[in-house]
């Protein structure tokens, strides 16, 4: 598993910085280098799929238990969700944001031992597969809405300083960056919540501590639920919503970074 | 066979001259007809901008006095009153030309998009006339290709050119999609008017025009199939709309920034965009500081306008070069056309050849059976394909650089080949 997993990994981590770094060329002469960005996701996402399933095929049990591990699910569920838009043309400055987060992400992964061997979890095998799974796919959903949520402030900014290149770069409108942030929220959200249900329940039926990352974990969800209510029945839009999601993925980063590598998962 | 332009454009000519020079389609026809009369090809480019002549005939002199002559009774002018207004291109610099105006490079605002369609419409009246050949057919092809491309590999053309697209762009970057938005009109002047026309061109749901003068409201609101309404309503107008676009001459603000606050309660958020392209300025300023509230005046939408034409020219030098490598690739292949009916003509002879040896010995191969006679003549013809392969690369690596024709003469005076009358190169008779 070692050597394959290095044939795997450096493809992907090499695939994602070539991206980031693509996007970056990209924003100072648009056009040229936004091909060579695509590819790099596109092919730095099959690598790591492949690490992923070699993975899994090596594994005893539920591969990405350990917190490393679990990042390097994170990073690749990331970048899915990102591909879903990051091929069509106005949304690739998006990629800017997600896809240097992406490589960073992996690269810690890796340097934690997440993204080689996998570790035996002292936990069960369908109960991880659906707790991480669910919670790491809302956090990729929210991720990638904070990332347009940077977007729109980033356009909404241009566009009240009138700045005269504010033509000059192909970006979403605000209406369909403000629109795609609440939708994708409102796609990660019930992930959560499902993935808390279960673990939860564990907690129910295994009992243990209630901890920190519990805590910031429901947080995390009470922030995004009252995102949901203000959006869609308040009628919150634009530089708030964007403030707020940017809030909810404050606690996620502090969820994935700062806690978790202390506790569970 | 000389590839010949002759024409004229803004940058030579005035107005009131390119008005005498400008063909309507009969016309074009006519003077497609006439100028193919011979056997030429012949294709006539007209815009408001520009009337060019394409003629594809053996002698460059008498091609350009051809196109002299038509220009000069289309115009009802003398020849030697027309010549300061004209320019004339031969081959690859003609092809050049051609290939600049299809990618909007010989434009004005570089990068335009509507000569793509005119030279279209020029290839299509020649095919029409049946005036085009090989030379115009390949030309014109090839022209509209790289116009294509240049827009495509470059951003030439995406940024606005004007005041009134910048507008609808710029508003196309708050909402994705103008269509089923509501605009509000204050004020029916003439700029308003084209940057309403621009925006219902992408789409608008809804056009109220608000105007001090109820008939001019009405006359404008016709023309959208709009409403008017007075000012007195403005207020309750402003809460319903997405896109506000203030052209009146009063001399202080239509708009204050308190009336757009109390509007914008009404929207729940959702944003508008002002444009204020009145001098002395309709809209409060104050405006742009109310969240949701995006607005453009005069002075910032010529701004835009002025880096985005900045960054089509930035454009054009990456444009340039492709169309550079396309003038090239053209010249190649009209530079080939020298030697390839002396090619033809040798081919044709060496199988002639080959096919009268084998029935000459017919008698003596009369015993081989069908597979046998078969293997005689696969390996008879790949002879002859052989032995004629390196004469044949080296007869168009000699076109290129531009000694087809001494090659061309000295294989058909070798190998006793007479003139081939139907090869692109030559008159269609």
């Amino acid at each position: 598993m070692g050597e394959l997993a290095v044939i795997l990994f450096w493809p992907a981590l090499a695939g994602y910085s070539e991206a980031a770094v693509a996007y970056l060329g990209d924003t100072f002469r648009p056009g040229r280098l936004v091909r060579w960005a695509t590819w790099g996701v596109r092919l730095g996402w099959l690598a790591q799929t492949a690490l992923l399933l070699a993975q899994a095929a090596h594994a005893d049990g539920f591969p990405w238990g350990t917190w490393a591990g679990s990042l390097n699910l994170f990073v690749w569920m990331c970048v899915g969700v990102y591909l879903v838009w990051g091929c069509r043309a106005p949304f690739r400055l998006l990629g800017l944001a997600v896809m240097p987060l992406a490589a960073l992400l992996l690269a810690l992964a890796w340097a934690a031992g997440g993204a080689g061997e996998p570790a035996r979890s002292e936990f069960g095998d369908v109960f991880l597969a659906f707790h991480v799974g669910l919670v790491l796919a809302g956090f990729a959903g929210f991720t990638v809405a904070a990332g347009l949520a940077l977007l729109y402030l980033w356009q909404e900014r241009r566009l009240k300083r009138r700045s005269p290149r504010v033509l000059r770069l192909r970006a979403p409108s605000l209406e369909t960056l403000d629109g795609l942030t609440g939708r994708t929220i409102a796609v990660a959200l019930p992930a959560l919540t499902l993935g808390i249900g279960v673990g939860l329940g564990r907690l129910e039926v295994d009992g243990g501590g209630f901890d920190a990352t519990m805590a910031v974990t429901l947080l995390t969800w009470v922030v995004y639920a009252a995102f949901l209510v203000l959006r869609y029945e308040a009628g919150w839009r634009g530089r708030r919503t964007a403030y707020l999601a940017l809030a909810g993925f404050a606690l996620v980063v502090l969820v994935r970074l700062a806690l978790t590598p202390f506790g569970h998962f | 066979m000389r590839l010949v332009l002759v024409g004229t454009s803004y940058q030579k000519a005035p107005v009131e001259l390119r008005e005498l020079l400008a063909y309507d389609r009969a016309l074009r026809r006519e003077a497609l007809e006439r100028l193919s009369a011979d056997g030429s090809e012949s294709a006539v480019l007209s815009t408001c901008n520009r009337t060019e002549a394409y003629l594809a005939a053996p002698d460059e002199g008498e091609a350009e006095e051809r196109i002299y002559a038509e220009l000069a009774a289309l115009s009802g002018l003398s020849e030697s009153e027309l010549a300061p207004a004209l320019y004339t291109l031969t081959d690859q610099a003609a092809a050049l030309h051609l290939f600049r105006v299809a990618a909007g490079l010989d434009s004005m605002v570089p990068g335009e998009a509507q000569i793509l369609g005119q030279v279209r419409e020029a290839y299509g009246g020649a095919r029409e006339a049946a005036t085009a050949g090989p030379i115009l057919h390949r030309l014109f092809r090839q022209a509209l290709r790289v116009g294509k491309r240049v827009r495509t590999e470059t951003a030439i053309g995406e940024n606005p050119a004007s005041v009134s697209s910048a507008a609808a762009e710029l508003a196309e970057r708050v909402f994705d999609d103008l269509a089923g938005k509501r605009i509000l009109l204050i004020g029916a002047g003439k700029t308003a008017d084209l940057t309403a026309a621009n925006l219902i061109s992408r789409g608008v749901g809804e056009i109220v025009v608000a105007n001090r003068s109820p008939e001019r409201a009405q006359a404008l609101a016709r023309r959208f199939n709009g409403r008017a309404v007075g000012l007195d309503r403005l207020e309750e107008e402003l809460g319903n709309a997405d896109v506000v676009v203030a052209s009146t001459s009063s001399q202080g603000y239509v708009v204050s920034a308190a009336q757009a606050a109390r509007a914008l309660r009404k929207r729940r958020g959702r944003p508008v965009f002002f444009i204020d392209i009145a001098v002395p300025r309709d809209l409060d300023p104050a405006i742009n500081e109310l969240e949701g509230c995006y607005l453009y005046d005069i002075d910032d939408l010529d701004r835009v306008v002025a880096e985005s034409v900045a960054g089509r020219r930035e454009e054009a030098v990456r444009a340039e070069s492709i169309v550079s490598l396309e003038a090239d690739d053209f010249r190649a292949w009209q530079l080939s056309l020298d030697v390839v009916p002396a090619i033809a003509s040798l081919r044709a002879r060496a199988e002639a050849i080959r096919r009268a040896e084998l029935e000459r010995a017919a008698g003596r191969l009369g015993s081989l059976s069908p597979s046998q006679r078969r293997a005689v003549e696969s390996l008879t013809a790949q002879i002859v394909a052989k032995l004629l392969h390196q004469p044949t690369v080296r007869m168009k690596e000699a076109a290129a650089a531009a000694d087809g024709v001494l090659y061309a003469d000295a294989v058909r005076h070798l190998f006793a080949l007479g003139d081939d009358a139907d090869s692109p190169g030559k008159p269609r008779k």
